[in-house]
């Protein structure tokens, strides 16, 4: 099920290698993994049917490139094609200039609508705009006390009626009297949740449409949803013609193929993505990052501009020369494993490097916090002095190492010895160029990884012999001693 | 016929999907050819029942009903028949309909402990608070432990429902340790000699390793007051989801090893056919069905009448 598309793709195709050309005869075993891979990631039956057809009639009669292989050419324009599907995007939210802007959120139940309205204020707020939400779910208990709470930590005004007294479309017209008395200047309308096919409910939505005139109805869809992602987007949008969607909760390992089936069918852009319950937890919408996810190839561009925003960029440069340098201590070590803990877990990372995404089931119930979590302590337990030198550990240094830490001797042992290999590694790759870098990186992904021997530059690999049968190996021994006897009687004789 | 025709209301939308395909797909007298039977995968992947399954009931369509002329009983019969077997497994777990608590299992003695856990948003603390009414419809007693500490108002919204139900709540201030609430909820279940005690756990996805890891916690904490908690722990599922559902069954099996799921919001158009997919793969029965708003929409699950609910005529 995890499996990437390439990977199937290249069982599909292996039997195709070397024809030079993607025809019609070769191509539909791929195009069968390819649509396999889309209803596996939730895509619409419909829509998956569509792309298929399109995308092979796109591929056929295209030249295999020298450099590609097919299905890697096959996925490079599967994966085009679902680009072009899911732009172009549109993160713009329509604020005026002066006057005050309404956005209405809606959606079904337990998508994610309250806590994405306190995100998009979070994030208006901080691009110095003035929001104010409204609390127009009367329907659930404690919706308007969950908005106020989140009301509350933004620091962003909250209004709400009494919901005995009042009604969803009269909260929405009082809400927006009340921000031109508060000088707000963005109005967000955080609707109850409701089925597309309770058609009262609908109603009301309309009715608020039509009362309040919002700027910007925004949809949001829990992107788990399945086949039926493109009925609710379907309903919604012709009863409000919405002006864009907000796919929450991809933080989980959903492929999302809601997203291209809601695009698809309303014709209306994603904008943004909901990647964590945190309110920060809002990121812009980019189809091409959407589509490696709906293909189960990993988002390495991600990972590079989370690592940005958390990284250090001096300390990144420092580090680097004295691994440059061979310089490179424990207390670096320290530092960088903290630096990685901040990206997130190490699967979240490992998910989003292509071709990583196997060895997550390869690990199985490895946790590689815990190990983190050890050798933090270990280093911890070290004196200043034995962290630059770690050379100078000897049995008892190691003993109290092992005492602090509450680890085995061997432990620590083991930790120094992975150490010493890996600032190798470094030092070797910090010498390699970007391309090399990434050939390294892969190379330590196919076999290397976890495995402290491993080494970055290609060793001269031993021809392997097939195994040989103990007797024959002891019979050509034998032989081998009798032909040097021989040979040294002969040298003797000379 | 309440149950039944609840059920069918809520299945409205799948049934008519199903059906009216059915009536244009397959005609009487005609040979069912690839392209007939292609047709038909796609109305059964639309139910999000996943590839696997759809393919397995496609194997028996087409090794059965293939090149053959239509006989529509006849392909009815093979669709429902490895339907309801894809739904009642191996261990062929069948309840009994006429006690709707029959899927529970029971202590031997002191408080059932329910565990309830999910994704977010999936709807918990409503099928809580179904169960619940349904628990004390029933005559027992019932101890509600609101130990969703993280969602702002969660705690709120479970209070909310104790008040309109009648039933005894504990609770801590929000931030609190999920496994503290469901120490004490189920302390005061023993204290007061309640007959079930209902623990709510905050929304999580299953990747979250650190959350997963409290929701192990919990489990084991409530073990110290009753050795055999919990006796049941339940997973809710959203009808709406797709195939992310097969990784959320299977991640909080690890867990908190479900005993059964609970399929919410099959009101609207979405089919839940994911717990095929679920059944198939990971073994976990569902146990009952979310089919309205209201208190008492919840329905013990009846594989039969799921199926026929989507044949019926």
């Amino acid at each position: 099920m995890f499996e990437t598309i390439t990977q199937s793709l290249g069982k599909a195709f292996t039997a195709f290698r070397g024809t030079g050309k993607i025809t019609e005869s070769n191509i539909h075993e791929g195009m069968r993994q390819v649509r396999q891979a889309l209803l596996e990631a939730d895509v619409a039956y419909d829509v998956t049917q569509d792309f298929v057809k399109r995308v092979t009639a796109q591929a056929i009669g295209e030249k295999v490139l020298k450099s590609l292989r097919p299905e890697e050419q096959v996925v490079g324009i599967v994966h085009q094609e679902l680009i072009n599907l899911m732009g172009p995007v549109d993160h713009s939210l329509a604020i005026k200039r002066d006057g005050i802007s309404v956005i209405m959120m809606c959606g079904l139940q337990g998508s994610g609508k309250t806590t994405t309205c306190g995100k998009l204020a979070k994030r208006l707020k901080e691009a110095g705009h003035s929001p104010m939400l409204v609390a127009a779910d009367l329907q659930r208990p404690a919706a308007i006390e969950q908005l106020k709470i989140i009301g509350q930590q933004i620091g962003c005004p909250v209004y709400a009626e009494d919901p005995a007294s009042s009604n969803p479309v009269q909260v929405c017209r009082n809400g927006v009297k009340e921000a031109k008395k508060l000088g707000a200047r963005v109005v967000i309308l955080d609707t109850a949740g409701r089925l597309h096919v309770d058609s009262a409910l609908m109603s009301e939505l309309q009715q608020i449409d039509n009362s309040v005139s919002p700027d910007q109805a925004l949809l949001v869809c829990d992107a788990m949803t399945g086949q039926d992602a493109v009925n609710s987007a379907k309903a919604f949008n012709d009863a409000l013609e919405l002006d864009g969607v907000i796919l929450t909760k991809l933080d989980g390992d959903t492929r999302g193929g809601a997203a291209l089936s809601v695009k698809a069918v309303t014709g209306v852009p994603i904008k943004f993505i909901g990647v964590g319950e945190q309110l920060d937890r809002l990121e812009d919408f980019h189809p091409d990052r959407m589509a490696g996810r709906i293909l189960g190839m990993g988002d390495i561009v991600s990972l590079f501009e989370k690592a940005q925003q958390e990284f250090d960029e001096d300390e990144m440069l420092l580090q680097q020369q004295k691994m440059q340098q061979g310089k490179f201590s424990l207390d670096d070590f320290r530092k960088q494993m903290r630096q990685i803990k901040k990206l997130g877990s190490m699967r979240d990372i490992m998910k989003m490097i292509p071709g990583m995404g196997n060895l997550l089931n390869a690990m199985g119930d490895l946790n590689p916090e815990d190990d983190m979590r050890r050798i933090e302590g270990i280093i911890n337990s070290m004196t200043p002095d034995e962290r630059t030198n770690p050379d100078r550990i000897d049995r008892s240094r190691r003993n109290r190492i092992a005492r602090g830490s509450g680890v085995q001797p061997a432990d620590v042992n083991k930790l120094l010895k992975d150490f010493s290999n890996m600032s190798r590694l470094m030092q070797d790759m910090s010498n390699l160029g970007v391309k090399d870098r990434v050939n390294a990186v892969r190379q330590l992904a196919s076999g290397g990884f976890m495995n402290p021997g491993a080494d970055v530059n290609p060793r001269a690999v031993r021809v392997q012999r097939p195994p040989e049968n103990r007797d024959d190996l002891k019979d050509k021994k034998k032989k081998q001693r009798k032909d040097a006897k021989k040979q040294k009687k002969r040298n003797r004789k000379k | 016929m309440g149950l039944f025709d609840k059920l069918k209301r809520g299945l409205e939308k799948t049934k008519q999907i199903l059906r009216t395909d059915v009536r244009d797909l397959f005609r009487a007298g005609e040979i069912l050819d690839e392209r007939v039977l292609q047709d038909f995968e796609g109305r059964l992947i639309r139910t999000d029942m996943g590839v696997a399954a759809a393919n397995r009931i496609m194997t028996r369509l087409r090794a059965e009903h293939g090149g053959r002329t239509v006989d529509v009983n006849a392909i009815w019969k093979t669709v429902r028949d490895e339907l309801v077997d894809l739904l009642t497994g191996s261990n062929n777990s069948l309840w009994d309909l006429n006690n709707p608590l029959s899927p529970l299992a029971k202590a031997e003695s002191g408080p059932t402990t329910i565990l309830v856990a999910g994704v977010n948003g999936a709807g918990k603390t409503t099928s809580i608070a179904k169960i619940a009414n349904l628990l004390q419809k029933n005559g027992n007693k019932v101890v509600l432990a609101a130990g969703d500490t993280f969602r702002a108002a969660a705690v709120e919204q479970l209070t909310m429902w104790s008040q309109r139900l009648g039933c005894e709540i504990v609770r801590k201030e929000s931030g609190s340790d999920p496994a503290a609430v469901a120490y004490e909820g189920c302390q005061r279940a023993v204290q007061t000699n309640a007959d079930y005690v209902i623990i709510d756990t905050a929304g999580r996805l299953q990747t979250q390793k650190n959350l997963m890891d409290e929701l192990d916690k919990v489990r084991r904490v409530i073990q110290k007051v009753i050795p055999a908690a919990p006796h049941e722990s339940l997973l809710v599922l959203d009808a709406t989801t797709g195939q992310n559902g097969l990784s959320q069954a299977q991640s909080f099996t690890k867990a908190v090893k479900c005993t059964g799921l609970v399929l919410a919001k099959l009101d609207g158009t979405a089919r839940g056919g994911v717990v095929v997919a679920i059944r198939q793969e990971i073994g976990i029965p569902v146990k009952y069905i979310g089919v309205g708003e209201q208190i008492d929409d919840l329905e013990l699950f009846d594989p039969k009448g799921f199926v026929d609910a989507l044949f019926e005529k």
